[in-house]
């Protein structure tokens, strides 16, 4: 951590009440800075595409939603870094919105300025598909991130996880895990109930419970994807069930507050699985002390793939690797499951 | 009273024939369980049936997990926070104005007070920071409507908005961890003072802080005079505008409290935390009796309105039901509340 010049004092006077919440907030604004030393750069990209000498020069407009929360954060870095490993890559990136109405307005300044192509993460994928459609008619071709727009005509190709696949492969490993344990208990922790993807997570994850007869899901809660909910929710569930074996959690960043709500409990009877594959999280699996012994990914790598995809729309090529002319329409993530084992070779995509 | 006036004995004796109008509640029946109460105030046992109510249910469907120490632990610890925030709520709205800003100044404050810099200085430099950016932002609120004239829903609604901006451009959306030891190590079992957790112990301590405040000083009549009427408080010789900076500094510090025990619960500082609190906040004090348009409050029906919400979601979650029926009998019971409420209310005042 760097020195920092200690914030003078106050006088004695400034210490009475208005003077106290003035001179605080002076001193204070020293301490706004987030920065730490440990820059260790958690965005490396993993692989070079087939094609990485510099070709036909493309400028790459960028919407996505405010980055308000870990995950989405990570997105917009690994779109920003993938985009300077290419020195014909110019990235337009706007300031991320969570209002309808203004992440529109910023797609349609960016289709103004005539990108050569698009990528859109969506505050909300439904309400943007009209000026998807838009873009793809003034001849810009859009690349879907993530949250799927209403009509496959809004976008040129989609690329995003897949929450079906991350609850499926969360209860696969639970019940490789408890396969030995008769009447095991599991728990779930879920995101916000009123999204889709929350119960696309679900579904999944009963679904792969399915296959152990031995294993019971005995209590579910929702949580909203914040630490204070995820602390909140999980200490209910640690009171109303007494004993259980293992939990899956949605969300890593949520999980910062479920952890503290199971430190808090003090119980350790169960092995816990998480979900997004913070760097947190994965440097928790690494150390191998706490409750956590695994996260599902939900990779924001996926935002780096959609630079790489863009700037070979935008030079008319395809992807290495596959026999196909064309890039494909709609590409579906793996979402691995991070444990002690493999913890090494993702700890570089890891989000914090 | 025309005492002296002989000159028209009818009127008078008429005038004479009419009650007193000073004693607007109804005579105590007499008896220890008058002084109770007097305390807890007529409407608040409504409130307290509703409460006795849930508990009902709750140990009539998880008997052995409900009536647990351990959980009535978890519901106290789980209020907490929000009941600190609510307490400062209730001499707002009684003083006849709003403070939307409390969620977002508990998020603000919980952001300022876990950056790395302030993490230097330890747990009482996050103590500190929480308080006085709390305090801070509860100063500008106060200067805006006080001496700034502007009604106390718009500046509060631009303080939420500008405050939850600032928390959102300092922690860029990461979540901060704690490290200091102290502060994490209060919210363990092994701080708990004789079973009771500190956070426990904090709301307690606001709590009857506020009731004191509220029921037993000049500052808490002088708060209801104002919500009652301004204009014939300022006539009374109050200083109005100065009254109403302290109530918002008051709404901030409770806020600022209220962030480092949720820094505490959740070990780190992120800027969605209270989302929503100023809504819970206002109902749990409407719930509790609270009038919003000012001149009448009681921190005791505000707490139990917070009780009860944080029992219903207690009993959802040890029944494995999912956040829709929360919402849904959270939104029944502010209504059967205050419905329930009107009626002893209405019956003697009109």
């Amino acid at each position: 951590m760097r020195a920092r010049p200690r914030p003078a004092l106050p006088s004695r006077r400034g210490l009475l009440l208005g003077g106290a919440a003035l001179s605080a907030t002076a001193a204070l604004s020293a301490c706004t800075s987030n920065e730490s030393n440990d820059s260790d750069d958690s965005t490396q990209p993993a692989a070079q595409p087939a094609s990485d000498k510099a070709g036909k020069p493309v400028t790459i407009g960028f919407a996505g939603p405010q980055a308000d929360h870990g995950w989405l954060n990570a997105i917009n870095e690994q779109a920003k870094n993938r985009a300077k490993t290419y020195s014909d890559v110019t990235l337009e990136i706007t300031e991320g919105s969570n209002d309808t109405a203004q992440q529109i307005g910023q797609i349609e300044t960016l289709i103004n300025k005539k990108v050569d192509v698009l990528i859109i993460l969506p505050a909300d994928g439904k309400a943007l598909t009209q000026v998807g459609l838009k873009a793809m008619r003034a001849g810009i071709p859009v690349i879907n991130l993530d949250r799927v727009f209403n009509s496959p005509q809004a976008y040129r190709t989609w690329i995003g996880g897949d929450n079906y696949g991350m609850g499926l492969n969360a209860g696969h490993y639970i019940g490789e895990q408890l396969k030995d344990v008769r009447n095991a208990k599991v728990v779930e922790l879920a995101g916000m109930d009123n999204l889709e993807l929350t119960r696309q997570r679900t579904q999944g994850f009963d679904d792969a419970l399915k296959n152990y007869p031995n294993i019971k899901k005995v209590a579910r809660q929702a949580a909203e994807f914040t630490v204070e909910s995820g602390q909140a929710k999980m200490a209910q569930l640690l009171q109303a069930e007494s004993k259980f074996d293992a939990l899956w959690n949605h969300d890593d960043d949520q999980g910062v507050g479920a952890e503290r709500a199971i430190a808090q409990a003090g119980r350790k009877e169960f092995l816990m699985v998480g979900g997004a594959g913070s760097r947190r999280a994965m440097d928790a699996i690494k150390a191998d002390n706490t409750v956590l012994k695994a996260t599902v990914l939900y990779p924001p790598t996926m935002a780096a793939s959609a630079i790489d995809l863009a700037r070979a729309l935008g030079q008319g090529k395809g992807v290495g690797g596959l026999a196909e002319l064309e890039i494909p329409s709609s590409i579906t993530l793996y979402s691995a499951v991070v444990t002690k084992d493999n913890v090494d070779d993702y700890l570089s995509t890891g989000f914090r | 009273m025309s005492t002296g006036n002989s000159r028209e004995p009818v009127t008078g004796v008429m005038l004479r024939k009419q009650p007193p109008p000073t004693p607007a509640q109804p005579p105590p029946p007499g008896g220890s369980v008058s002084t109770v109460l007097r305390v807890l105030d007529v409407r608040n046992l409504t409130l307290l049936a509703v409460l006795a109510a849930l508990v009902a249910v709750g140990g009539f469907t998880e008997p052995d997990q409900f009536l647990s120490t351990d959980n009535l632990t978890l519901v106290l610890t789980q209020s907490s926070v929000i009941g600190v925030v609510t307490v400062g709520m209730t001499f707002v709205i009684t003083s006849g104005g709003i403070d939307l800003s409390v969620g977002a100044i508990v998020a603000l404050s919980t952001v300022w007070a876990t950056t790395v810099a302030t993490q230097e200085y330890g747990a009482g430099g996050i103590l500190f920071c929480a308080v006085a950016v709390g305090v801070g932002c509860g100063l500008v609120n106060g200067l805006l409507i006080a001496y700034g004239r502007m009604v106390p829903f718009i500046a509060t609604l631009a303080m939420l908005a500008s405050a939850r901006g600032l928390a959102l451009l300092i922690s860029d959306g990461k979540t901060q961890v704690v490290d200091s030891k102290t502060v994490l190590e209060l919210g363990y079992e092994e701080s708990y003072i004789l079973g009771v957790p500190p956070l426990v112990l904090i709301f307690a301590g606001v709590t009857v802080l506020g009731w004191l405040l509220l029921k037993r000083t000049t500052f808490g009549r002088r708060t209801v005079a104002v919500g009652g009427n301004a204009e014939a408080a300022r006539l009374a010789g109050i200083d109005v505008r100065r009254h109403r900076l302290y109530l918002y500094l008051l709404s901030g510090l409770c806020c600022g409290i209220a962030a480092f025990m949720l820094i505490v619960m959740t070990g780190s500082g992120q800027n969605t935390n209270g989302n929503l609190y100023e809504l819970d906040a206002i109902a749990a004090a409407i719930i509790g009796g609270t009038l919003l348009s000012g001149g009448r409050g009681t921190i005791t029906g505000s707490v139990l309105g917070v009780l009860i919400f944080t029992t219903i979601t207690n009993i959802f979650a040890l029944n494995n039901l999912q956040s829709d029926a929360q919402q849904i009998a959270k939104g029944a019971i502010i209504v059967a509340a205050v419905l329930v409420q009107r009626r002893p209310s209405g019956t003697t005042e009109t």
